[in-house]
């Protein structure tokens, strides 16, 4: 499709996007690490926030600064920020989220030399007042420290971009439930390579092109294969290959629990009252991730739910090897599979995926149980 | 030391310490009390380690550590065997030990305690050694389908910011209101005061028996200290634990006075940093014995008493979240470097180990930025071991061996 092609060639190298649009508008870029940092402040000041995944290959300078036992996304990005593939960025943010990624903040902040480095250290638990109030007090803060590295936010514009976010949310969500109701009109790799975009993407230009998108699916009516029909649960995905050989193997994906997926879009923003107000209540209802407690296992609930209101026949859970959070939740999770009679599958993800012959038997046997 | 008279030193059996015997009818009646909770009407709460636990104690539920248990697990050598049960139950092997341990222990009751640790009425999980607690209290709220207290003490990387504390203290009052519903009772904040005040100086008194090891030669070792360290975790807030430190002081402070140290050679005076090897406690206390090597202190032992200072006995309730925030684990790799710094001068040490804990990512991740800058700004040799707390498949004898070898000749030349 016509309307892809600037996502993939913004997903293959999101630093060379964020590059030429820091040269064509002479603003500012901003990386950040987990679906937890308000982007929407962010915006608010005029700059990019650019979500960092960090390389998978030719580690050589990140090795020097963490154990052997820490996940690939935290190391990728150290890696890129000590090799100068980041030095475009104006500053970074680290929310609060996992062990990991908090002494990375600490590494980077100490060696990776960025013009601004903001914590945003977020409540583990959003389920008591407390926490909330504690979230709001926290995006307070964050806004007045990035109005001191970036300039003034307004409250109008805040709310425009607010506005704006939620457009971009509803659009992908359609494309989301497009694909649910038929997995033939959009391929695993096309969504991926949208959702990626959409957190590296000038946000207005994305909602163009999210729109266009939308726009052309609609007037697809593909023939609907007898694919079998799959949920993917877990953290980041940052291996699109994964969707070929699921295709390949007879399935396709309908909807996911992921970073890189639905816990970006998921919750709207309220639109009117105060904005800060909003952005917190949004990031506090949303549902949560691993990193964060909202009741023990809500999470699990979700992702029943998520089977059922999609039809989905099986679940592929994707964990980077080394994530705690993630490993922590999945045999609770898969338990809960289990009572319902939902097979599942983990795939645990290092930097490179199993050989390629692997993980086709893999999957292809999973699919054969469905 | 130049002036002393040197003391032939006395044989091995000599230089135990005696107290040892007191200390283990201590926690073995401790841990029979809190296996006979029920007959004593008494509730059990499972509680992390770095918890503020006074509150617990002043309303009379008994606090149970499980980390403490997987000390004892990890001491026992039973780690491996239950850990590869919680393997089949899907967790995966690259998660904390502890909780690997314990989760393992609580299905099967196993663990060096016969059927295991008693059960808990519920469970508190304060996050300022780890977001692991987080998730392993989560899967304890599952598995025993009790109400589980989150104290949430955000991370301090550059600051105490100002909403963090209020949001702490705010912690502390619903953590009381949490526990006059579990427990049916009305918090008694005299008996609270009182708690905080035996709890500030058992911290004080746990701070003076590690500072007997700035005297030279120590009058025990770090690892001596991790077996000591018991009491401080599990039972502050407790007449017991002052009673017992006073005499373990006065048996330390007796030694320095006969010359007597843990190594019979002190020559050389080293930093500890992260949780003990709890399986090869003897075997590396030995090792660095045959070097004329003693630890003299360590950053773990130190984290019960380091945040005293910001207790108020006259506001335990206003204090008590501002110190559970601050301790060591809780703070970026450059405040944790300042606290080395003190350490290693107050210590006077001639180099640091690093455990790099396969089972911790927190107190693990950015020590090698935190090994470079020791060396650089403290001029002292700094050597990573990979272990694990309690993994013994994580634990390559031979090749530990001969680092702390290469390592040990670096601090005699320069000694030299
Ligand atoms: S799993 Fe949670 S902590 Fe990790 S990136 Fe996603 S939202 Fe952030
Ligand atoms: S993948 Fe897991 S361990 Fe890695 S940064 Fe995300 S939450 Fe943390
Ligand atoms: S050993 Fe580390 S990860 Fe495990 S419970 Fe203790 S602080 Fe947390």
């Amino acid at each position: 499709m016509k309307a892809m092609e600037i996502f993939y060639e913004i997903s293959r190298d999101p630093y060379a996007y964020a590059r030429k649009w820091k040269n064509q508008t002479g603003k500012k870029a901003v990386g950040y690490f987990c679906s937890y940092t308000p982007e929407e402040l962010i915006s608010g000041t005029g700059a990019l926030p650019l979500r960092i995944f960090g390389t998978r290959e030719h580690i050589t300078c990140a090795d020097s600064h963490l154990q052997s036992y820490c996940c690939s996304l935290v190391r990728g990005g150290l890696e890129d920020a000590l090799t100068g593939r980041l030095a475009f960025l104006d500053g970074t943010v680290f929310p609060h989220t996992c062990d990991s990624i908090q002494r990375l903040s600490d590494i980077w902040r100490l060696n990776a030399g960025f013009p601004f480095h903001i914590d945003v250290i977020l409540p583990v638990k959003l389920d008591t007042e407390s926490a909330r109030t504690y979230l709001l007090d926290v995006f307070h803060k964050f806004r007045r420290e990035l109005e001191q590295e970036l300039g003034p936010i307004s409250d109008e514009k805040l709310s425009e971009t607010i506005r704006l976010y939620n457009n971009i949310r509803r659009l992908l969500e359609e494309i989301y439930l497009m694909r649910s109701a038929n997995p033939a009109v959009i391929s695993g790799r096309d969504v991926y390579a949208v959702v990626k975009s959409a957190m590296v993407m000038d946000r207005n230009d994305l909602y163009g092109a999210l729109r266009k998108t939308v726009d052309a699916l609609k007037k697809e009516s593909p023939a609907a294969d007898n694919s079998k029909r799959i949920v993917l649960a877990g953290g980041v995905c940052n291996h699109p290959d994964i969707y070929s050989h699921l295709e390949k193997a007879g399935a396709r994906v309908v909807w996911d629990e992921l970073c890189t997926g639905t816990r970006y879009f998921e919750g709207m923003a309220d639109e009117s009252g105060d904005p800060v107000a909003a952005l917190a209540q949004r990031y506090a209802d949303r549902i949560v991730c691993p990193a964060k407690h909202c009741g023990a296992d809500k999470r699990g609930r979700n992702l029943v739910d998520i089977v059922k209101n999609h039809q989905a026949q099986g679940v592929i859970f994707l964990i980077l090897k080394f994530c705690d959070p993630h490993s922590f939740d999945y045999p609770y999770m898969k338990e809960y599979l289990d009572k319902k009679n939902i097979p599942s599958m983990l795939l645990e993800l290092e930097e490179q995926l199993p050989a390629e012959g692997q993980l086709a038997t893999r999957f292809e046997s999973f699919i054969e149980m469905l | 030391m130049s002036g002393e008279k040197i003391i032939k030193n006395p044989e091995p059996e000599a230089r135990d310490i005696k107290s040892v015997k007191r200390m283990k009818e201590i926690m073995t009646n401790y841990y029979i009390e809190a296996k006979t909770a029920k007959d004593q009407n008494k509730m059990v709460a499972w509680i992390t380690s770095g918890g503020p636990v006074e509150p617990l104690i002043a309303m009379d539920v008994i606090p149970v550590y499980p980390e403490n248990y997987g000390a004892m697990i990890g001491a026992s050598h039973m780690a491996v065997q239950l850990c590869e049960i919680a393997e089949q139950m899907g967790y995966s092997r690259d998660l904390c030990g502890y909780a690997r341990s314990d989760i393992a222990a609580s299905a099967t009751g196993g663990g060096p305690i016969p059927g295991g640790l008693p059960r808990p009425d519920f469970l508190v999980c304060c996050n300022n050694i780890c977001g692991t607690v987080l998730k392993w209290y989560e899967v304890l709220a599952r598995y025993f389908k009790v109400p589980l207290f989150i104290y949430d003490t955000p991370f301090i990387h550059t600051e105490f910011s100002e909403e963090a504390k209020k949001y702490v203290r705010q912690q502390t009052l619903e953590y009381t209101q949490f526990l006059e519903e579990q427990t049916g009772k009305k918090a008694d904040y005299g008996r609270l005061e009182e708690v905080g005040r035996l709890s500030v100086q058992a911290m004080r008194l746990w701070q003076k028996v590690l500072d007997t090891c700035m005297h030279k030669p120590a009058p025990m070792t770090a690892f001596d200290a991790f077996f000591h360290l018991a009491l401080i975790v599990t039972l502050r807030g407790k007449q017991v634990v002052i009673d017992y430190y006073s005499e373990l002081l006065d048996e330390l402070n007796d030694r320095i006075a006969r010359g007597i140290g843990m190594i019979p050679n002190e020559k050389y005076r080293l930093l500890w940093d992260n949780l003990p090897v709890w399986f090869k406690t003897r075997w590396l206390s030995n090792k660095f014995a045959s070097h004329d090597a003693a630890l003299v202190a360590s950053t773990y032992t130190n984290a019960w008493s380091s945040t005293v200072d910001l207790i108020d006995e006259n506001d335990l309730a206003g204090s008590l979240g501002i110190a559970s925030s601050s301790i060591y684990i809780n703070v970026s790799i450059d405040k944790m470097l300042a606290e080395l710094g003190t350490m290693i001068k107050k210590y006077e040490v001639d180099g640091l180990v690093m455990h790099s804990n396969r089972s911790c990512k927190p107190y693990s991740l950015g020590q090698y930025d935190i090994q470079k800058m020791v060396m650089k700004e403290f001029d002292i040799p700094a050597l990573i071991i990979e272990a694990d707390q309690v993994d013994e498949r994580n634990f390559s004898e031979s090749q530990i061996e001969t680092r702390i070898d290469a390592f040990m000749e670096t601090i005699k030349s320069k000694k030299r």
